[in-house]
């Protein structure tokens, strides 16, 4: 019996050792294709062309891969699902946290975290008979098909992220510092402002940045409701064609080993050098506390 | 013993996993892929002739013209469904692949109709305006003689066959090689439903679609080839008389000759039963002695 246990043990020990460095080693393996199909690119195309050229004709002849348009359509949308997420989310979280009564937290933090489990071709496709006609009628556009509507549905798809590690980072602060604050004389309103906040800043800016990663990858619900043209956006009330979206609809069509099937992976690494620096800051704001 | 209890479920777990790839796998089922146009007429082709053959199986998926393709090179489809052309560095790639030549058939046609709002007062255009329209030249309707109002220019991804068709045919005048592109303006399509959507609810917008996609709430654009030229409208008539100038060959590609059930299929959707569904489907027939 005793070593029929120990021979369990070594295989469980084993296959837990392989699961933590079998995923190590995917990443690394995942980067390395990535970096070796991306950058295949630059044979044909100068680095510069690739990230400040403005018109992007893969499939014409001569090819142009002027990415701007692009980058900057995913900056856009990004940036616009900030502002809109950003306090919502904060101020969701801290109601959440501090003020709600504890049979509302529960029922509010379990709906706002149900919100991520809906998938996201299911809000885009709700966002383009919803949200795009309501777009289109208030600003009084020639189409609802824009990066505002883009930043609203991600927006509404960033928040779970945001509240739920924000929640946990809020209900992590000592009772103490709450009771000192308000022992001192300071309202409800300032002990949260000067005090809670402020010492949950490692993870509310975790949270912030997590939420923001979730965005600037989505895919489907972009394609959908963006209008994917890729003009360089001077308003959010513009159609944008996001970097995501370009991926995703052109890599059907384009021939394994041209210009065009590195350019998207080309565009590949330009992703995943920003969520990576998006992480990485996030990371480092968890871990500065400890 | 428990521990060795969760082993045996894991076991179990997994192989549930691996499953789905040997089912996949099984060879009697002849696999079609291509052309998102074409994926409803290769499933009613595929439904009819597997009433007639019982014993045969097929299944029809799409995913663009050239997602077909990239799977005969890849050897996991018998039969690509092409809304355009192979292009001659395909064609090699798949005989590097496979060993086989491939083989072309023109199974029906597909008139595209340029499509607007029904409020807008346009009737026709010249290519020659589309062409300006699609190169974002001209924005707005003024130019043409509508309404003082910006065109919001619609057309499908790059990854439709139906946007190279209408890139060479219209956009760049019937010189595939031409060097204009579609404006930067113009908003890109997921599907021709998406268009359908986005033309019946703005009054600016202008797009193109397979003749099947146009309902009531869209309007068809009379195209005139030039501009001392009558307009035609798209219909079935007008792509069979070739008067209607963006209409399309829609192919059927194989890796080398067709044998057994595959070259049976090819057949039937050849056939006079073949092209009645075509009909059905809202494509146009080949017209007499087009089938060869």
């Amino acid at each position: 019996m005793m070593k029929s246990r120990r021979v369990l043990e070594f295989f469980i020990e084993g296959a837990i050792f392989l699961a933590g460095t079998v995923s190590i080693l995917f990443v690394i393996l995942i980067f390395i294709f990535l970096l070796k199909e991306g950058l295949a690119l630059f044979r044909t195309v100068s680095v510069w062309e690739f990230l400040a050229g403005k018109n992007w004709y893969p499939i014409s002849d001569p090819p142009r891969f002027g990415g701007l348009s692009l980058i900057l359509g995913s900056i856009w949308v990004t940036a616009g699902a900030i502002v809109i997420s950003v306090p919502i989310g904060v101020a969701c979280a801290v109601f959440i946290a501090e003020v709600a009564p504890r049979w509302l937290r529960e029922v509010l933090k379990g709906s706002v975290e149900f919100l991520a489990a809906i998938p996201s071709i299911v809000l885009g496709f709700i966002g383009l008979v919803t949200l795009v006609p309501l777009v289109q009628k208030i600003f009084g556009l020639s189409t609802g098909l824009t990066a505002l509507s883009g930043s609203l549905m991600l927006g509404f798809m960033a928040m779970p992220t945001i509240v739920s590690i924000m929640e946990d980072a809020l209900t992590a602060v000592p009772r103490s510092y709450r009771e000192g604050a308000l022992a001192l004389g300071a309202t409800h309103w300032q002990a949260i402002w000067r005090v809670v906040l402020p010492a949950a800043s490692s993870g509310v800016i975790a949270a912030l940045m997590l939420g923001i990663g979730r965005v600037i990858g989505e895919t489907m619900a972009v394609m959908m409701i963006t209008g994917n043209a890729a003009r360089i956006p001077t308003t959010l009330l513009e159609p944008v064609r996001t970097m995501t979206a370009t991926v995703a609809a052109e890599m059907g069509e384009a021939v394994q080993g041209s210009p065009h099937y590195f350019s998207l992976f080309a565009i590949g690494i330009v992703l995943f050098l920003i969520t990576f620096i998006i992480n990485l800051t996030a990371d480092f704001f968890l871990h500065r506390k400890k | 013993m428990k521990k060795l209890f969760w082993f045996k479920k894991l076991t179990v777990v997994v192989s549930l996993f691996l499953f789905p790839s040997l089912v996949v796998a099984r060879p009697d089922v002849i696999q079609i892929k291509g052309s998102d146009t074409m994926v409803n007429l290769g499933q009613a082709w595929a439904e009819e002739f597997m009433n007639e053959h019982p014993e045969v199986s097929i299944a029809v998926t799409g995913g663009g013209s050239g997602t077909g393709i990239a799977a005969l090179i890849n050897g996991t489809t018998n039969i690509a469904q092409c809304s355009r052309e192979m292009k001659a560095e395909e064609k090699s790639k798949v005989s590097k692949a496979t060993g086989k030549e491939v083989k072309e058939f023109l199974v029906a046609l597909d008139a595209l109709a340029v499509i607007v709002h029904p409020s807008n007062p346009i009737a026709e255009l010249s290519i020659e305006q589309l062409s300006d329209i699609f190169t974002g030249k001209m924005k707005r309707w003024s130019e043409v003689g509508g309404a003082d109002e910006p065109i919001l220019v619609l057309s499908r991804e790059r990854n439709s066959g139906t946007h190279v068709y209408f890139l060479e045919e219209i956009v760049r005048k019937g010189n595939a090689k031409g060097p204009e592109e579609f404006g930067a303006n113009v908003l890109m399509m997921p599907s021709s439903q998406a268009i359908a959507q986005e033309v019946e609810r703005s009054k600016g917008a202008i797009g193109y679609m397979g003749l099947g996609y146009v309902t009531k709430s869209h309007k068809s654009i009379g195209v005139k080839k030039s501009d001392g030229e009558p307009a035609v409208l798209p219909s079935v008539e007008s792509a069979q008389d070739k008067s209607y100038p963006i209409s399309r060959p829609l192919y059927i590609y194989t890796a080398g000759e067709p044998e057994g059930d595959v070259r049976k299929f090819l057949e039937f959707s050849q056939s006079p039963q073949g092209q009645e569904i075509v009909a059905l489907m809202d494509f146009v027939p080949l017209g007499t002695g087009e089938t060869a």
